[in-house]
């Protein structure tokens, strides 16, 4: 926590924009969404319902996040071509 | 993670949050350009806890009670320092922005300041443990409306926030539904186009309040399009347009679906269908 040390101006003033990126949520993960590749056609629907921005569409192909994807599935329940299935998590 | 995202990620929203959807979807349609005031919620607990950040626009976090206020106040600096083009917005849920803050917001729209008021509906007090709110739906089961032998939930028909909204004259009232981002994203980039006083409405399913799964959050959020428990409508020039058709599912498979109407009979979901489709007629037809 590198953030913690640094000086804070009072009146809970927070100038790292963005800062929530050092709480890494995928630990709280209980399904992982898996992606097969072959199946996405890229068409960013999960990207768009995914409440945690942790999914992009890279040539055409939707890469996860997996710092901080929850497991929530939402992207699985609504991808069209079904290429997101659930695995349980592994610790 | 994408770079040009505004909100990012590492928030301790739960697991299938509908609020952050819609926090993500309206913030694509702002751009970095905005000012945002942050009424206390869930969204507000959950994206800044000190000293972190997951906004990387002005942001400030104000009282249930003074979000509408503090947003006319920005909105009159940022015009004496010339800076008319920063869009200001007016952030909080529905209790919020439906019962606590109401009284300013209604300030707001009555002296014209040109912010776009925002709701996010998850029709309860979520981050505080689901206590009812004037957004929470008839009979919906919550911890401070529980159901039971004596009681079926909540008692009262859910307030018409948008309505109110357009009893002020404002030029532009929308409600949106994160089901529909392309529609949300037109209202809110419309809204801001326009200058004056704005209110957009965005219902969002809650998966801890309303008790469904979590991967389920659009499903639901879709299916409440669907039976008419949500409308998406535009108020321009007092004109109300309707901006989706509902496919008229019945509304017992949306009450199905949470289990905070899992206590209703079959009776009382004949009930809540006849009441829908005379809301509905009401208003719409």
């Amino acid at each position: 926590m590198m953030l913690m040390k640094k000086k804070h101006i009072p009146g809970g003033i927070i100038t790292d924009v963005g800062s929530t990126i050092i709480e890494k949520t995928g630990t709280w993960r209980t399904f992982k969404p898996v992606v097969d590749m072959n199946k996405c056609i890229g068409c960013g629907i999960c990207e768009r319902f995914c409440p945690d921005g942790c999914i992009e569409i890279k040539n055409k192909k939707c890469i996860i996040d997996y710092d901080y994807c929850k497991g929530c599935l939402i992207c699985m329940n609504e991808c069209p071509v079904k290429a997101i299935e659930k695995e349980i998590e592994k610790k | 993670m994408k770079k040009d995202e505004l909100l990012a990620p590492g928030h301790r929203t739960c697991a299938g949050c509908g609020p952050a959807i819609a926090i993500r979807m309206l913030l694509r349609a702002t751009g970095p350009n905005t000012v945002i005031c942050n009424a206390t919620g869930c969204i507000e607990v959950t994206t800044t806890q000190y000293p972190t950040t997951s906004w990387k626009i002005p942001w400030i976090h104000v009282l249930f009670e003074n979000a509408a206020s503090v947003a006319s106040g920005i909105r009159e600096a940022l015009d004496m320092q010339g800076k008319s083009d920063v869009n200001v917005i007016a952030l909080g849920g529905d209790g919020g922005m439906m019962d606590i803050g109401f009284r300013a917001i209604s300030g707001l729209w009555e002296r014209g300041h040109n912010v776009l008021v925002i709701t996010y509906d998850n029709e309860s007090y979520a981050n505080t443990g689901v206590q009812r709110s004037g957004g929470t739906p008839w009979h919906a089961s919550t911890s401070t409306t529980p159901s039971g032998s004596a009681s079926k939930g909540k008692d009262q028909w859910k307030k018409d926030m948008p309505a109110i909204a357009a009893a002020h004259h404002i030029p532009y009232v929308a409600t949106a539904s994160i089901a529909q981002p392309f529609d949300l994203d037109k209202k809110v980039k419309k809204a801001l186009s326009i200058k004056g006083p704005k209110y957009i409405h965005i219902h969002c399913p809650c998966t801890i309040g309303w008790r469904f799964d979590e991967s389920k959050t659009i499903e639901i959020a879709k299916l409440a399009l669907d039976t008419k428990m949500c409308a998406l409508y535009e108020i321009e020039n007092h004109k109300k347009t309707l901006t989706y058709k509902p496919k008229g599912t019945p509304v017992k498979e949306y009450l199905k679906a949470q289990a905070r109407f899992r206590h209703l009979t079959d009776e009382d979901i004949e009930e809540y269908q006849k009441r829908i489709d005379e809301v509905w007629a009401r208003d719409f037809e």
